[in-house]
């Protein structure tokens, strides 16, 4: 799914939402993945204009899951590790999108290479 | 020896009409309760007089030039009356297509005896008429994108009001998401209502916000505080289990702020923070 505009946002929790439903994902952490989610498509629109998500669903043995890839083609994160600081911000922002989204996330992947862009990649189990 | 298609097809002008609106009353999905068959009759006589006017042997093939301006202005005027009462896109599709097929039946009838003319110059008709299809299609999506940005334009007017809910206290239910251009209305209309009423405590419900993501909290975080420049209070309510362990685990500190869980328990502090009373009056036994 293609993200360009902050209207793409809405649409694009619904799809987020409409996979954990099938999986049968409690309101809980169908919430946390959502606002993960919605944190790092944000992140994406402010800083890099939009890109790309995908979103799919995972299994392992028994437990199901889903993960979402955020691609973006943006200026890229020089220092990560700063920025998976709570309180960093280089927006005028609470500087805890990247942090909290790792916290309400089972998997959180992150990499950026300066000038070309960033691949975030979430997962959250269904039980996890 | 060429054939004049303008000549030719203004000769035929009353037969492609009838033939046309013949076939389009004849339709069974025809939905005249959206237009009458008059208004039909006339917005089809007015669309097939400007075209036969402008059509000639040069411009053919080119719909985009000056000369089919006038047409393309009528039928993009029909394409969003269509898109507005309500009509199909396929219905309007058909509409201009059924105005083809008249067209190349008129041709066949004239034109038996001169076979490759008469391949050519449907060749040529077809290739006009389906610009023309495409054309309207493309106006057609415009006036519902229209009609679209109408209605988000009163979602929004209507999706943030302010009520009165006591004397001093404001609740302001919001629904939908919190985005940036949603604050600053919110925000806009709150501090409006403040200064109008003169209360002091605002409550803002936020039980129909579907996620509360860090911007949502720091556009709420600007609304209170704002709210407390103007020496009002400001509680919010309507806040979630999976809600509140999200912003736990987010890491928003929204502890300067007072939460309640439901809009009750957010009216019962502000009473207590206004010094007021709610009783049940015990009544006295009738006799």
């Amino acid at each position: 799914m293609t993200i360009e505009k902050e209207q793409d946002v809405v649409p694009f929790r619904n799809r987020v939402k409409e996979h954990a439903v099938k999986i049968g994902m409690s309101i809980l952490n169908q919430t946390k993945l959502i606002t993960a989610a919605s944190e790092l498509v944000r992140n994406m629109l402010k800083y890099a204009g939009g890109g790309v998500t995908t979103i799919e669903v995972l299994s392992k043995g028994r437990e199901n899951g889903i993960r979402v890839v955020f691609q973006d083609k943006g200026p890229g994160i020089k220092d990560i590790k700063q920025a998976m600081q709570d309180g960093f911000s280089t927006g005028k922002s609470l500087g805890v999108g990247l942090p909290g989204a790792k916290r309400l996330v089972s998997e959180f992947d992150i990499k950026s290479i300066p000038g070309e862009g960033t691949t975030v990649t979430i997962i959250k189990w269904k039980n996890g | 020896m060429k054939t004049d298609i303008a000549k030719l097809l203004q000769r035929k002008k009353k037969q492609i009409f009838e033939n046309w609106v013949a076939a389009q009353l004849a339709d069974s999905n025809l939905r005249d309760e959206l237009m009458s068959n008059e208004e039909l009759r006339s917005q089809s006589d007015e669309l097939l007089d400007v075209l036969l006017k402008t059509i000639n042997n040069d411009n053919l093939s080119d719909v985009y030039s000056q000369a089919f301006e006038p047409v393309r202005e009528i039928l993009a005027g029909i394409s969003v009356f269509r898109a507005k009462n309500g009509y199909t896109p396929t219905e309007t599709g058909l509409y201009v297509f059924g105005l083809k097929e008249a067209f190349l039946q008129a041709i066949q009838g004239e034109m038996k005896s001169d076979l490759p003319g008469m391949i050519e110059v449907t060749f040529r008709m077809n290739k006009l008429m389906d610009h023309l299809a495409i054309d309207t299609f493309d106006t057609f999506i415009k006036g519902r994108e229209e009609v679209i940005l109408r209605q988000t334009d009163e979602i929004t007017e209507i999706s943030t009001p302010v009520i009165r809910v006591w004397d001093g206290i404001l609740a302001l239910p919001i629904i939908g998401t919190l985005d940036s251009s949603r604050t600053q209305v919110v925000m806009e209309n709150l501090l409006q209502e403040i200064v109008v009423s003169g209360s002091t405590i605002a409550i803002l419900d936020i039980s129909g916000v579907p996620a509360v993501d860090s911007l949502v909290a720091q556009h709420l975080i600007k609304t209170v505080a704002a709210t407390r420049l103007m020496g009002a209070e400001c509680i919010i309510s309507g806040i979630r289990p999976e809600i509140a362990q999200t912003v736990v685990h987010l890491g928003i500190d929204l502890s300067s702020i007072v939460t309640k869980a439901t809009l009750a328990s957010a009216l019962r502090h502000a009473f207590t923070m206004l010094k007021l009373e709610v009783k049940r009056v015990q009544r006295e036994k009738s006799i």
